[in-house]
């Protein structure tokens, strides 16, 4: 009723949608990069959308199945080989015990994740099991998985017949590109652009620059411009805001940012493309549409709705 | 009744900023920790969690919950800016509760506070005198951030106060105690860092602990002792 990290992912760390409630305090929620994945597959597998979930980067190593299990992969591409057998995302796939799991080549998108059927057996810190890598506390002993880690199952073993599902093809699943385009809506300071910055922000693209992580996504392109220096005092930032450096270039802060942050908010990506930007990695390019909070609003209603539609098929076997 | 100046933004599409002004002051800070006191204490289900800054308060909420809550509004944001704008209204200008002080014992020698010279130098101020000005103050915790159990305090009386390092540090020990600016703050564990320390306290800021894992709140008040430990006896 375990996984064994056989060989050594170069970043895999345990994740679920993040820690609430404790950002007053500086901790920040940490979670998974693409939420959309992680959701879907945890739903393809029947669990809670929140069960913790293996975040995965290329290489993404090897893992050894020492019972047959159930298990789901989604987000990046890595060319997944199951026992020498390719298999796909976005579907409920079975092992026998000994079964090794193995990445073969990096597709598209830079953040893969597995989840097993009932979900890891983790003790969780502040009400989530997502790894804190700053005070290295949370998700399996606060740090990446190294090779020899064993991770628990919630459950025994599960037998292929009683519970795979033929996977989705949906309109839910992210559609991941190296180009893409994400739609944030205006931040604070948003208007604190000169109308050339802005007109750049929205025309121009911006590269993942290689001093990008979990933390956030350093782009490099045309500079950007205030009408004049305005100095802040630090308050509450989040998961895809959009800051102005004094050097003129943006971060858009990822999972792992801080809580709190000083630069000028020119923007927040919508949560519903924030997979999307997830994906991205270094040399990849991003531009930018400017969309109104109400169109925001309506887009994650939306979205919801679809997930929890999705939710009820499941149960009721329509993806049988 | 807070400042006129006082504005509500989205943050995202799941948060909104009440921001009461862009100035680190003691009576903006009141105004902050009185709206927080205000939310934790009504528990807004549909709200994920408040979070205070300097003059700011954030507030994340559950987008879908929000618009079953309140299908009188036209979206998520002015229903919560509804809620915001009545609460502020009526908000007392002080926290109703007393804070906590919090004693913290601090050893301020050389190997410990590495920028304590720097400090006495640009001020033209021997080393003992940085210590009784900086033990003299009691601070506020005005916030928590950067780091988890990070509290930013205030304020640094103005014959001590220097500007961050040109260069960070890439490690600065847990338990080192800084100034940057007006501001002092204890590095809860070990990170990089750019404030200049001037000593190191052994107390735990921050622990892995279910049951609150960090030792400071904002509006807390602390008072630095000097902790030095006596020479060893020859």
């Amino acid at each position: 009723m375990s996984l064994l990290i056989k060989k050594e992912g170069i970043l895999t760390t345990v994740q679920d949608l993040g820690r609430d409630g404790f950002q007053r305090l500086g901790i920040n929620p940490n979670g998974v990069m693409d939420r959309t994945a992680a959701r879907l597959i945890n739903l393809i597998l029947g669990n809670d959308q929140n069960e913790a979930v293996l975040e995965m980067h290329f290489p993404g190593g090897e893992i050894l199945f020492e019972k047959d299990m159930v298990f789901a992969l989604g987000g990046a591409a890595f060319d997944a080989v199951l026992a020498e057998k390719p298999i796909e995302n976005w579907r409920s796939n079975g092992t026998k015990n000994g079964d090794v799991l193995k990445f073969t080549k990096k597709l598209i998108g830079n953040r893969t994740y597995l989840a097993v059927k009932g979900g890891f057996k983790l003790e969780k810190w502040l009400g989530s099991a997502s790894t804190n890598m700053t005070a290295n506390v949370g998700g399996f002993n606060g740090r990446k998985l190294r090779k020899g880690d064993r991770i628990h199952f919630n459950i025994e073993s599960t037998s292929k017949q009683e519970s795979l599902t033929p996977g989705i093809s949906n309109s839910l699943i992210p559609v991941y590109s190296r180009f893409p385009t994400v739609r944030f809506i205006a931040g604070a300071e948003f208007e604190l652009l000169t109308a050339l910055s802005q007109h750049v922000l929205l025309n121009e693209g911006f590269v993942i620059s290689n001093d990008s992580n979990r933390m956030g996504f350093r782009l490099q392109g045309k500079a950007l411009y205030p009408l004049y220096a305005k100095e802040l005092i630090s308050s509450a930032v989040t998961f895809g805001t959009i800051q102005l450096l004094p050097d003129g270039q943006v971060i858009i802060l990822m999972a792992d940012h801080q809580t709190s942050g000083g630069y000028p908010r020119i923007a927040n990506v919508i949560a519903k493309d924030l997979p999307v930007l997830a994906q991205l990695g270094p040399g990849d390019k991003v531009a930018f549409q400017l969309i109104s909070l109400e169109a925001a609003e309506q887009i994650m209603l939306e979205f919801e709705n679809d997930i929890n539609l999705l939710k009820t098929g499941l149960a009721l076997g329509r993806y049988r | 009744m807070p400042a006129k100046s006082t504005r509500i933004f989205p943050l995202g599409e799941n948060a909104l900023t009440i921001e009461f002004g862009n100035e680190i002051s003691e009576r903006l800070n009141d105004l902050v920790l009185s709206l927080v006191a205000h939310f934790d204490t009504a528990r807004f289900p549909c709200f994920v969690e408040v979070v205070p800054a300097y003059a700011s308060v954030t507030i994340f909420y559950d987008l879908l919950q929000v618009r079953r809550s309140y299908p009188e509004q036209a979206d998520a944001f002015t229903a919560v800016q509804a809620l915001v704008e009545q609460a502020i209204v009526n908000l007392p200008e002080r926290q109703q509760t007393e804070s906590r002080i919090v004693e913290i014992p601090v050893d301020f020698s050389i190997e410990n506070a590495p920028d304590l010279q720097f400090v006495a130098e640009s001020h033209s101020l021997e080393r003992e005198d940085v210590i009784r000005i900086f033990t003299a103050a009691v601070y506020r915790v005005y916030m928590l951030g950067f780091l988890p159990g990070f509290a930013y305090m205030g304020e640094v009386d103005k014959r001590i106060v220097v500007p961050r390092k040109t260069s960070p540090r890439l490690k600065v020990p847990k338990g080192s105690v800084g100034i940057a600016g007006a501001q002092t703050g204890i590095y809860p564990l070990e990170s990089p860092g750019g404030w200049q320390i001037i000593g190191k306290t052994d107390l735990e800021l921050f622990t892995t602990a279910e049951k609150s894992p960090c030792l400071l709140r904002p509006g807390d008040l602390v008072k630095f002792t000097s902790g030095a430990q006596a020479p060893s006896r020859q």
